[in-house]
């Protein structure tokens, strides 16, 4: 398949899961900030914003500025209706590869996008909105599409994107000390019941965020995401070596699950903030590595050519 | 204040009754200001939007109860009930205090009956209660705990004082409705929640979950604890479901159960698995058809059997009903000063006991003027308001009191304190209860903060029983500033990790090539034009 409609692909997938983790997060989080006093919500609005990768515009930033921030503004690929709009302009990139339903459903959320009061309670009803509409269009994508290489690739986008998301959710919990508890970071990643059915009677802080982090059937934790990149990108590449990897990104993606997975430790919670600056970074590098070998390869062919 | 409450001091005047909200003279109380204030923000299509938006939550989240055999949304009012510091305080206390004072008398009734001997309330009158079970006489339970969970009916009176109106300490039923209401009401008016701390509800599951684990048997280490309901038709299903799912515990109906050599174990798909804890939210009657009805299908034969052995703890205890009797309730301030030996902190209703021959001619010379209850009912059932009730209906009651007058209680009528309703386009006084729900682990007596504040819809009425009309609303307890320290973790500053990751990342060369496109495009127009 080309390179230019693998590439859209993937970012449809990245995009769209970046959509739906926004969405959740900002959904459980506004309803602790609208409890906090205005001086202690504007500086938690700024950290929230900048554990999801922006920096605030202007000086003064509140709670109305997040919002924009984070769900309305169409500009920054940050914000749930910035997502949406990229994915929606890669499918219309790929529009003959991609199954209509998957394109229409992304259509029809790209204009559904305006019809919402962006006050805070509509901003609840919104996320809700998005959450369907997210979850549509990846129900869309593994229904419609033949899961041959197109859908692996946006298989990967949307598993890499996961784990990103989910380490951001797990890292938000340092922004909202006051009164952020691991009940609803189990909610942000709609984990809750999940994780009471596993746990019995053993709740607790360190308990969730082992839940999220290393949990090997829940599909939102870090582990199970990560492996299933791995596992998009074993079947894109299935050339069998008998020692170590030329792929990059098998080998960081790897590298990182088996990390996470094999770490033993006393405190987890001592050393969130650092496994999740890890798993953020083996994210970015994974999917430059991935442009690299898949969607730019003049980059890569003329550097071979350089040893040969 | 908007004209959503114009002509609310009229209409709050007009019941005589206590509001909750409003002083006299329209001015809020103090512990309503931020919820005024940010009512006052609110016109009357906001109100109605979002009263609409949580009626749709609350269906699609399936937050409903059973109401002859329809699934029907718990309407929740919008305006929340308040309850400031100092008098939940009082609340609180007098709820545990009741809870410690039935636990005994049921150990006692169930034992060596003292309470009889010494003369504080007549032998006969136990034994002919509707619901003391023989079949459970002379047991302690496993655990040692019969009322692990209880919901003491609180009103307030035209005066503004808290009366008990009766105890539920058989399957008291709506702490779902509790959470469910704080969830919605955080979406619904969100304004209301900043500056001031509520008490969280959310820990509910989690500490019913940590009493019932340590009310299990003795010598099991990691106890099974499972919800028994009696299956998808019956009215509180919702609660049961949402219970059982909060605490990650199974929920199972009776023919998923089996007792065997005084065990319980329930069936699945790796084989029988033992079952140390039952929640049981079943009626007594049901519970085991080996003792009790013989035709119910609901139960598990064996289960008491179980628990008299001390294979299984049950909760709440098989027998409570004594203790909720409502002739029994008459007799509660004198339990508690016999048990515990302290004055109660929350006075009861004055109640007639009609098996008194002075008081039943009192009564029947006014039942016009009275309310009179079956002592075994509940959800408002067969109870009579005499101000309301036709000639027809008070002859009925007359002939019924005097044929059984043990099975019935009279009190007088309470104008049930009031608090604003959305009715229609504007705010309406509507009387409410509270029922706070406490849990009882054996050590200590935990109260949740607020409780379901249950109101009736209807103008006027004082029936807030959910299946005749009555609705809820979201019960906030204030923290009073020194009992909830605030804490302050020191803040780690978050290093912004920019997104890198975005394509098309700088969209220049987009841009670029949309033009050249563009470019194309106007290029094979000239071209069509040109042939």
């Amino acid at each position: 398949m080309l390179s230019r409609i693998a590439e859209s692909l993937f970012w449809i997938g990245r995009y769209v899961e970046r959509a739906d983790g926004t969405a959740r997060i900002l959904d459980v989080h506004l309803e602790r900030l609208n409890h906090l006093p205005t001086e202690e919500r504007r500086s938690v609005a700024r950290e929230l914003l900048g554990v999801m990768g922006a920096r605030p515009q202007s000086e003064d930033f509140g709670l109305e500025e997040l919002l924009h921030a984070l769900a309305y503004d169409k500009h920054s690929a940050t914000s749930i209706a910035g997502s949406l709009g990229a994915a929606r302009e890669n499918a219309r990139r790929a529009r003959e590869t991609v199954s209509s339903g998957l394109w229409e459903s992304l259509n029809t959320t790209y204009y559904g996008l305006n019809q919402h009061r962006k006050d805070v309670v509509g901003t609840y009803r919104f996320c809700h909105w998005v959450l369907e509409r997210t979850a549509m269009v990846s129900g869309l994508a593994d229904t419609t599409v033949s899961h041959d290489d197109s859908w692996l690739f946006l298989a990967l986008g949307r598993s890499l994107e996961r784990a990103d998301m989910t380490a951001r959710m797990l890292s938000t919990r340092d922004v909202l000390s006051a009164g952020m508890s691991w009940v609803n970071m189990l909610r942000c990643a709609g984990a809750y019941e999940s994780f009471l059915r596993t746990r019995r009677a053993a709740f607790g802080d360190q308990h969730a965020a082992e839940f999220l982090l290393l949990d090997r059937l829940f599909p939102r934790s870090i582990v199970y995401a990560l492996s299933d990149a791995d596992e998009c990108l074993a079947k894109l590449d299935p050339s069998a070596q008998r020692v170590g990897f030329i792929n990059d990104a098998r080998r960081i993606v790897g590298q990182a699950r088996t990390f996470l997975e094999f770490h033993r430790t006393d405190d987890l919670m001592s050393e969130l903030p650092e496994h999740m600056e890890r798993v953020q970074k083996a994210v970015a590098q994974a999917s430059d590595a991935i442009s690299r070998k898949y969607f730019n390869q003049a980059d890569e062919l003329a550097w071979v050519g350089e040893v040969s | 204040m908007s004209d959503l409450f114009q002509d609310y001091s009229e209409a709050a005047g007009r019941t005589g009754a206590y509001d909750e909200m409003f002083a006299p003279g329209q001015k809020a109380r103090q512990s309503y200001g931020q919820v005024a204030g940010a009512l006052r923000e609110l016109s009357l299509a906001d109100v109605s939007a979002r009263a609409d938006s949580m009626a749709r939550t609350f269906l699609d989240r399936g937050v409903t109860f059973d109401f002859a055999g329809e699934e029907r949304p718990f309407p929740l009012d919008i305006v929340p009930r308040v309850i400031p510091a100092d008098e939940w305080d009082v609340l609180e206390r007098g709820v545990a205090q009741r809870v410690r004072a039935l636990e005994a008398f049921l150990n006692d009734v169930y034992g060596k009956m003292t309470v009889v001997s010494d003369g504080v309330i007549p032998r006969q009158l136990i034994t002919t209660s509707a619901h003391f079970h023989r079949a459970v006489h002379g047991f302690e339970p496993a655990g040692g705990v019969r009322v692990h969970i209880s919901g003491i009916d609180v009103v307030r009176d035209a005066a503004g004082t808290f009366r008990v109106l009766e105890d539920n300490v058989r399957v008291p039923s709506g702490v779902s409705y509790v959470l469910e209401n704080r969830r919605a009401m955080a979406k619904g008016l969100p304004e209301a929640f900043g500056q001031q701390l509520i008490r969280p509800v959310e820990e509910y599951p989690r500490r019913l979950l940590s009493a019932l684990r340590k009310t299990a048997p003795s010598g099991v280490d990691d106890p099974t604890v499972v919800v028994l309901t009696p299956g998808v038709f019956n009215s509180a299903y919702f609660e049961h479901t949402l219970l059982a799912g909060l605490m990650g515990v199974e929920l199972v109906e009776g023919r998923d159960l089996i007792c065997r050599g005084n065990r319980v174990y329930m069936r699945t798909t790796a084989g029988e698995q033992r079952v140390d804890v039952i929640y049981k939210r079943i009626d007594d009657d049901f519970l085991d058809p080996l003792q009790f009805r013989s035709d119910s299908m609901l139960g598990c034969p064996g289960l008491v059997n179980a628990a008299r052995a001390g294979g299984v703890t049950i909760a709440n205890a098989v027998g409570n009903g004594v203790a909720d009797d409502k002739l029994v309730y008459s007799y509660v301030p004198d339990l508690i000063r016999y048990y515990l030996g302290e004055e109660p902190v929350i006075a009861n209703v004055d109640t007639f006991r009609l098996e008194e021959k002075e008081a039943r001619e009192h009564v029947l010379d006014r039942l016009d003027e009275l309310v009179v209850k079956p002592v075994d009912g509940s959800g408002g059932k067969g109870l009579v308001i005499g101000p309301d009730a036709s000639k027809e209906e008070l002859e009925a009651l007359r002939k019924r009191v005097i044929a059984d007058p043990r099975g019935w209680i009279a009190q007088p009528v309470l104008q049930l304190s009031t608090v604003p309703t959305l009715s229609g386009d504007k705010f309406g006084p509507r009387h409410v209860d509270l029922r706070p729900f406490a849990v009882n682990d054996g050590d200590d007596v935990w109260v949740l903060p607020g409780g379901l504040t249950r109101v009736a819809l209807k103008e006027g009425s004082l029936i807030v029983n959910s299946s005749q009309g009555g609705g809820s609303k979201d019960t906030w307890v204030l923290a009073g500033s020194p009992q909830v320290p605030v804490e302050r973790l020191p803040q780690q500053s978050i290093t912004v990790r920019e997104r890198v990751s975005v394509w098309p990342v700088e969209s220049n060369w987009r841009d670029r090539q949309s033009e050249q496109q563009q470019q194309q495009i106007s290029d094979a127009q000239e071209v069509t034009a040109n042939a």
